[in-house]
């Protein structure tokens, strides 16, 4: 088998933010609700707590996202997930959940500069200003759903893998040198 | 002549020369001016044609009001037609060509229309154009729309980039001008979030021209020191070159920042839309002056009164050695002091009030010039520039008492607060006696998502139109003289741009039209590109009197975003090229792509339609594909289908409610096909349904369905059966899936190798976990094309390399891959229906044949209650048939089935329609499925389709199975 | 362009992360209902100018469905809530009562 290949193997470009897809990254889709064993399984997975709503715990390359309320983004490293998903398995057997791999559905962008939030301010109809350290905000980048979160000296944005390119090819547009906000 | 004077210009950079052309002449300016000020510092008092009548005009404003002087701006792929040279900063090299002439702008044969102006009135093309009918299309229409508009569309792509960009805040200022910046500051000391828009790319607006101090500071200090404090503070952004021109629901602005059309080329976005999102709106977007209503006022060298003061003082530009002031008011005396002060001649000031005493008529008579009261513009002399004015009485009808030469008229005939923005989210206006005015009404403001005021006016906009607080009285003159007849009438100019006079509006009075926004469409008041900025107020004006109404009674047009015009390269921001919308790109996009794929747009997927080879036709390339896949191996790119995880202890009641069929029976390891309809009972989606284990399923839906379906069911879940036990997920993009379709199939998982893909160890509607050529898969035994098929479902980023795996390995087994018409082709020739094809949202299953589809057990399943419905129920309803053409041809795309005589609008009756057509090179000839009434007791019967070309195809109606009947290429 | 507050997460949502999806508190009816039942169900839409109850999905943010009561006339937004409620909650009509004096409820499902 070969090795598994991100939406656009590595693609970047420097503006005055510099745009890095990188990936695959191991994402597991957790949903479940008002169950006990969620705190544990959550923990014995990414090592984080269970993120409280519109937060990201993020531990190392391990993170714990809020999606909504019956709904956990789990980041591993993409050669875990199978572990991963197992662990899951074990700490909620008889519980009502569902843990599914999302690893291969999505992309994900680096964007890394001073002025990287000026990238995204022209995407996304979210106040940057007000955007809290650890908060993850699901919205859109122009016609498309993303997510996105700031994390170390810039922001990382998730997206459906199909239209990586689309993505791709908005955030160059943005981050063009000269058209800093 | 209009020059440059040799002192002064607040706004220009004298020691930054700059060269410009208008109409291919080498002109000169400076840094700083705008184009409409480098064409008067040039003596070009001509820029452009009027539309109707072509006649010659000038500059008349100095702001965004501006309705004459528009220009074409750069050329080839940075022209821009309809450019106001008003509010266009001058640059080195900036190229500009005047309008709506033939051949040239001194020259211009259109003119011919002014002469025979008394037969274009108000309604002409409605009164003219209508009869015989054809005409209108054929002949009148085409000249017209080559006479008519203004600049002419650039045939190039658009060289330059645009952006939009979002932005949030507690507080917007729209305008800085002192109202503006007070405002700003005392929002600042609030601690407020505070941003500040200005259209132009100064601050400060009118009021270094028009006072001498705000606050007992001199004017520019004030200014400066505002702007030194806002810049420093953290809570406030200042965007010049930025007009906010449009106010939407709960706090939603949107503003158009020039960027770099002063620059162009230097590889800044040019404009960039911004989306401002704020708790409150504070508008200081100032007044606009009035003109006034004299025959002649359009000649070039007429101008309003404040832009008469604007081009000497801020940009040393002088209109003309004489003006002439005309005014009803007193801030018009400010612009003969100004031309006095720059040592220029003011022969008159003609004040159509009968006294004037206040301290700035008596400041124009200490500069020693004369002050005429009581008297008006009888007519202005002159062609293409003004040469003199005719004085009447105010109260008369225009006997001329005196001439008076000169190069310019300033006029004045009082203010219009700009209440544009107010009104955008229907703030509602009250009228001013006093002011003669349309000015905000705080009682009814436009309203926020709280139910508070969401704007706020300050400064002249609300009225206010001195610093001091001092109040102005302006008395109402809206013709002069009042006594004016027609033929002093019909020369008085309301709307210029889109050439509308006094006596149209009249006229259209007299023709009954009494509605505002009615005489607006009819006379085209208002409509042209200035939308009226000038000449609204006075028409409704002159409208009101006909009607013998108040003006508040008639009131006002609506007052609709944008303020400006607005680029649409603005508007479209980023969606331009290849990021116009999302594209949605398969893992094995690139190598279609470099298998020279045709690509189909399917929903917002591309799709490989085919594979044409060199020398080969689409049709060509389809026919091979079909005929290969059948008789060897196909290989399919088929990771569009949707594929959603339905995980839960209540999964199967909700799937059973879902689906017209049983799903919660379905064995583990085992594959159903079903069916889903909305409450109307209308066939929605359909696809394969696997059991994964006990309390999971995998449901497939259309490629176009996938994130329809998953909504519809967490809307179903959400909503309706909250309580029931179930989780969804959408893994459409996680998977990859191949269809393996042909003879050749299951001899090429074998050379990949892996697992046990035998009849025995997968049967037919079953699927297994495994892996193939080391690559982890889960196979689908389904086929929607009546052959040995395979549906291969792999980790999206091993979908590449396992799609390369299946080439090589497949090249000894005369694999091809074929795109979606060979995939169409194939399900028609098993009869197979396809959502979109067979449906167009009015089919039941019913209608289709399905009912082996629906079970009859369940008391319930969504679209249930709503087949039920007596004419769903009918017999009389058209049903899914199959057809043979008797000559072999394909029934065009589209055509009905007709049936015996007319309807009542004369057209053929009609008793079904072709849902799919095709060519069959498997059966070589033409085949097709469609709706028919009681279609299936009619077997063998003939019926004739229509064509475009008028003619007819008939068919023999048959079953809808036209291949392999007993499905013996897909067993085995 | 309207501003909801998805109950969920709380994010004050700008209308294009929104859809859309209609009247709200709908009572479903299935087989065995009337012509007249279904039609209700099916077709019968309030419109008032006015109050107004609505599902909206924050569909670009954590794709849950909540229910909006706002005026239709000013667009004055009174409240949202979670959409698993088959009237509207007290707190949501105190609401609208302290703005609307005169407002009653009428969403008894129709007969």
């Amino acid at each position: 088998m070969s090795d598994p290949v991100s939406a656009l193997n590595g693609a970047s470009f420097n503006g005055f933010a510099t745009i890095r897809e990188i990936g695959p990254l191991g994402m597991i889709t957790l949903r479940a609700k008002g169950v006990k064993a969620l705190d544990k399984a959550v923990k014995s997975v990414t090592g984080t707590k269970l993120a409280a709503p519109r937060r990201i715990e993020i531990n190392g390359d391990r993170a714990c996202g809020w999606m909504s309320p019956d709904e956990y983004l789990l980041v591993v490293p993409y050669a875990e997930v199978t572990a991963a998903l197992a662990s899951l398995a074990k700490a909620l057997a008889g519980e009502h959940y569902l843990a599914v791999d999302v690893s291969d559905a999505r992309a994900i962008f680096r964007v890394e500069g001073d002025k990287a939030a000026d990238v995204l301010r022209k995407l996304a109809p979210v106040d940057f200003e007000a955007l809290e350290p650890g908060e993850l905000r699901r919205t859109r980048a122009a016609q498309v759903a993303a997510a996105m979160w700031a994390e170390g000296g810039g922001f990382t944005v998730v997206c459906f893998r199909s239209v990586a390119g689309y993505v791709m090819g908005l955030l160059t547009h943005s981050a063009q040198r000269g058209s800093e906000l | 002549m209009s020059t440059r004077l040799a002192k002064g210009g607040r706004l220009i950079n004298r020691t930054a020369p700059v060269e410009f052309t208008f109409n291919g002449k080498r002109l000169k300016g400076f840094q700083g001016d705008t184009l409409a000020a480098g064409l008067l510092a040039n003596d070009q008092m001509l820029v452009g044609r009027s539309f109707k009548y072509h006649r010659p005009r000038g500059i008349v404003a100095s702001g965004p009001e501006e309705p004459n002087a528009l220009v074409n701006l750069g050329s080839g792929a940075r022209l821009e037609p309809n450019q106001r040279t008003t509010t266009t900063e001058l640059f080195d090299g900036l190229e500009s060509t005047s309008q709506n002439h033939w051949p040239s702008l001194e020259f211009d044969v259109g003119v011919v229309n002014n002469y025979a102006a008394r037969f274009m009135p108000a309604g002409f093309y409605y009164k003219t154009f209508i009869h015989p009918r054809p005409a209108w299309k054929h002949l009148f229409e085409p000249i017209i729309r080559r006479a008519a508009g203004l600049g002419k569309a650039p045939t190039e792509g658009d060289a330059d980039r645009y952006e939009q960009a979002y932005a949030f805040c507690d507080v917007l200022v729209v305008g800085a001008g002192v109202a503006g910046l007070k405002a700003a500051k005392a929002a600042a000391d609030a601690g407020k979030r505070v941003i500040l828009l200005e259209q132009t790319p100064v601050l400060g607006g009118r009021a270094p021209v028009d006072d001498t101090e705000v606050d007992g500071k001199p004017v520019d200090a004030w200014i400066a020191a505002v702007e030194a404090d806002l810049m420093s503070r953290d809570n406030v952004t200042i965007r010049t070159r930025t007009c906010g021109f449009g106010v939407y629901d709960h706090g939603y602005v949107l503003a158009d920042e020039r960027v770099a059309d002063h620059t162009p080329g230097d590889g800044r976005p040019k404009h960039r839309l911004w989306r401002i999102r704020t708790a409150k709106i504070i508008t200081a977007t100032g007044a606009i002056e009035r003109p006034l209503s004299f025959a002649g006022n359009d000649i070039p060298g007429v101008m309003l009164a404040a832009a008469v003061r604007d081009y000497v003082v801020n940009f040393a530009v002088s209109p003309g050695d004489r003006t002439v002031v005309v005014t009803n008011n007193d801030s018009a005396y400010q612009t003969a002091l100004a031309l006095k002060a720059a040592g220029l001649d003011v022969p008159a000031i003609l004040d159509a009030r009968e006294t004037a005493d206040g301290p700035l008529p008596q400041a124009a008579r200490a500069a020693g010039i004369r002050v005429l009261t009581g008297k008006a513009i009888a007519k202005v002399k002159g062609g293409k520039r003004v040469s003199g004015v005719a004085i009447c009485a105010q109260a008369g009808e225009g006997s001329v008492q005196e001439e008076i030469a000169c190069e310019a008229v300033a006029m004045s005939g009082g203010w219009s607060p700009v209440v544009h923005l107010w009104s955008h989210c229907g703030g509602k206006l009250t009228w001013d006696e006093t002011l003669s005015a349309f000015i905000p009404d705080p009682s009814r403001p436009p309203l926020n998502h709280d139910g508070s005021a969401m704007v706020e006016v300050v400064g002249s906009a609300n009225g206010d139109l001195t610093l001091t607080g001092q109040p102005v009285t302006i008395p109402p003159v809206w013709v002069m003289p009042q006594g004016a007849p027609i033929q002093l009438r019909s020369k008085m100019w309301l709307d210029y741009q889109n050439d509308v006079k006094v006596s149209d509006v009249q006229l259209a009075s007299r023709e009954g039209y009494v509605s505002v926004e009615h005489t607006k469409r009819y006379t085209t008041l208002g409509m042209a590109t200035d939308q009226g900025k000038l000449s609204n107020i006075n028409g409704l004006a002159v409208l009101a009197d006909s009607l013998g109404q108040e003006i508040p009674q008639v009131g006002t047009t609506t007052f609709r975003p944008p303020y400006t015009p607005v680029t649409i390269g603005a508007l479209a921001g980023e969606s331009r090229g290849e990021i116009f919308q999302p594209l949605r790109r398969t893992p094995m996009h690139e190598q279609h792509e470099a298998a020279g794929a045709y690509f189909e747009p399917v929903g917002l997927w591309r799709r490989p339609y085919c594979f044409p080879r060199a020398g080969e036709t689409h049709e060509q390339a389809v026919h091979r594909e079909v005929l290969n896949t059948r008789q060897n191996l196909g290989l399919l790119d088929a990771s569009t289908l949707g594929k959603i995880i339905v995980k839960g202890p209540d999964a199967g009641r909700f799937l059973d409610m879902l689906y017209t069929g049983v799903m919660s029976t379905l064995p583990i390891g085992k594959c159903r096909y079903g069916l889903m309809c909305n409450e109307q009972g209308f066939l929605s989606d359909d696809g394969v349904v696997a059991r994964i284990d006990e309390d999971t399923w995998l449901c497939h839906t259309t490629s176009g369905g996938a994130d329809r379906i998953h909504a519809w069911m967490e809307d179903w879940l959400q909503c309706e059966w909250w309580d029931w036990k179930v989780y969804t997920a959408n893994v459409t993009e996680q998977y990859a899936q191949v269809a393996v379709v042909g003879p050749n199939a299951r001899k090429l998982l074998q050379v990949l190798g892996g697992m046990d893909v035998s009849k025995e160890a997968l049967p037919f509607m079953q699927w297994a976990d495994g892996t193939l050529a080391g690559f982890p898969v889960r196979v689908y035994r389904i086929s929607f094309s009546g052959e040995l098929s395979y549906e291969i479902a792999i980790p999206a980023s091993h979908g590449a390399a396992f799609w390369e795996a299946c080439t090589q390995a497949g090249m000894a087994l005369g694999a091809m891959p074929y795109g979606t018409e060979c995939l169409h082709i194939m399900r028609a020739e098993k009869g197979f229906i396809m959502i979109g094809d067979e449906t167009d949202g009015t089919v039941i299953p019913q209608d289709l044949g399905l009912d082996w589809a629906i079970s009859k057990k369940k008391t319930d399943y969504l679209g249930k209650r709503g087949q039920e419905r007596s004419y769903l129920a009918s017999p009389d309803r058209w049903k899914l048939v199959g057809f043979d053409t008797l000559d072999g041809s394909v029934v065009p795309d589209g055509a009905y089935i007709i049936a015996e005589g007319e309807n009542g609008n004369g057209q053929r009756n009609v008793q079904g329609r072709v849902t799919s057509t095709y060519h069959s090179p498997t059966l070589k000839r033409g085949i097709a499925m469609g709706l028919l009434k009681h279609g299936p007791s009619r077997m063998g019967e003939i019926v004739e389709f229509n064509t475009a070309a008028g003619g007819t195809v008939k068919a023999r109606v048959r079953d809808t199975m036209f291949f392999d009947k007993d499905g013996e290429k897909q067993n085995v | 362009m309207l501003i909801l507050e998805c109950p969920y997460c709380g994010v004050k949502a700008d209308e294009t992360e929104l859809s859309p999806g209609y009247e709200a508190h709908l009572k479903r009816f299935g087989p065995g209902a009337s012509p007249e039942e279904f039609e209700a169900y099916m077709f019968a839409r309030k419109n008032p100018k006015g109050v107004h109850f609505e599902r909206w999905r924050h569909t670009y943010g954590c794709g849950k469905w909540f229910l909006a009561a706002r005026c239709t006339a000013t667009l004055e937004v009174f409240g949202t809530y979670p959409a698993q409620v088959s009237e509207p909650p007290a707190d949501i009509i105190a609401k609208i009562q302290a703005r609307r004096p005169g407002w009653t409820p009428d969403w008894k499902a129709p007969k």
